[in-house]
């Protein structure tokens, strides 16, 4: 199990141009000293999870989740799309965050789906609620709602009960069916 | 030994022919086939939320659904007559409820349990249906979160009640949905279970 500032170490070894601004989680308002979540550019970023994957000392062989988090309005925010990849090694029972910052208009990321295929749906997911494109994914469509629907509802813009996508529906009666 | 009160061989074998062929002749053209028909319901169980829990529970020998005649689940609606749509409907599942409602056989009746199905409940955002009975005819709402057994059963009672009443007509001719809102008859006695360890 490597600690924090080892991983930090490896890849600042490695990618010497990026920062990384390794920050550590907050738990209830506490520092989790042995989890930390890193910052990568979305340009490095395919780079990056090849290495992070591949490297003999950080071994993330595990994709646990892509999500995303929606900065608006969020104090001392400077970027609206937070899209957050958590990994796992199994072997050395170590994790990390990777986080990545995008933008309006059109919040684009590369696809990590060549070094992980889990990141399929995971990803398809992100498109769907919170509509950061991810360019290289083979098959990008909505999971969640349906062909028809034009928004993404977990934006923070997007109103509770909807845009009325409800109303014009199909109404089956007695008479039709 | 003592006499009973009522002893059929005081009675005369015509008195009791008459009299039963009497009640019965009259019985069954007010009643026969809605009589049947009402204690033979077959629901569908479109369980898709906690709500379906209960409606297992109101299977199961506990409150015994079978005593109404209605035991005889079936997830077929070309096999079953009465749907009883229990837990929240997503705008996506609609298409999959109104095509499952299409395909059940006339006569056929609809139950909306518990208050997501009626109205949305809680969940009052823009993926939950604020009640089926937007898209489609219902019969009975069945009220509470989930409803206990016991208001199930009333509301299948209601039905029961419905179909005793116009089982014959097919739901076209019944126009728009009833709209009966089962009342729980039943007190809740809440009793102590303090003899357990003893027993
Ligand atoms: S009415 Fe209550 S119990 Fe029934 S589906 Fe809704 S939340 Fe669940």
């Amino acid at each position: 199990m490597a600690t924090p500032d080892e991983m930090v170490a490896v890849l600042k070894a490695k990618f010497s141009s990026i920062s990384f601004d390794p920050k550590p989680l907050l738990m209830r308002g506490e520092e989790a000293g042995d989890q930390i979540y890193i910052r990568v550019e979305p340009e490095n970023l395919v780079e990056v999870m090849h290495f992070l994957r591949d490297d003999p000392g950080t071994r993330f062989e595990q994709l646990i989740d892509v999500t995303c988090v929606d900065y608006l309005n969020f104090p001392e925010a400077e970027d609206r799309y937070g899209v957050v990849y958590s990994l796992l090694s199994i072997t050395h029972n170590h994790r990390i965050w990777v986080k990545c910052f995008v933008n309006d208009p059109s919040p684009k990321l590369p696809s990590v789906i060549g070094v992980w295929k889990g990141a399929d749906w995971m990803e398809r997911e992100v498109f769907d609620m919170f509509g950061v494109v991810f360019e290289g994914h083979p098959d990008l469509r909505r999971i969640l709602t349906w062909d028809g629907f034009e928004a993404h509802p977990l934006r923070k813009d997007y109103p509770l009960r909807g845009k009325g996508e409800r109303e014009n529906y199909e109404v089956v009666t007695r008479d039709s069916a | 030994m003592e006499k009973h009160t009522y002893d059929p061989h005081d009675m005369s074998s015509e008195d009791l022919l008459t009299t039963r062929l009497d009640n019965l002749v009259s019985f069954f053209r007010k009643n026969s086939v809605n009589w049947a028909r009402k204690h033979s319901l077959w629901p569908l169980p479109f369980a898709t939320a906690c709500c379906g829990i209960e409606l297992m529970a109101t299977a199961s020998s506990r409150y015994d659904l079978a005593r109404f005649g209605a035991e005889v689940m079936r997830f077929s609606p070309r096999q079953s007559d009465l749907l009883i749509c229990a837990g929240r409907v997503a705008i996506k599942m609609m298409p999959v409820l109104q095509r499952i409602y299409k395909q059940i056989t006339e006569p056929k009746w609809v139950i909306s349990m518990g208050a997501c199905a009626s109205t949305g409940g809680v969940f009052d955002t823009y993926a939950v249906v604020q009640g089926v009975d937007q898209f489609l005819p219902v019969d009975v709402y069945v009220p509470g979160c989930p409803p206990r057994p016991e208001t199930l059963i009333e509301g299948v009672m209601a039905i029961q009640r419905q179909v005793d009443r116009d089982g014959l007509k097919t739901s076209q001719e019944r126009g728009k949905g009833l709209g009966i809102v089962a009342e729980p008859t039943y007190q809740v006695n809440v009793e102590a279970v303090a003899d357990r360890e003893t027993e």
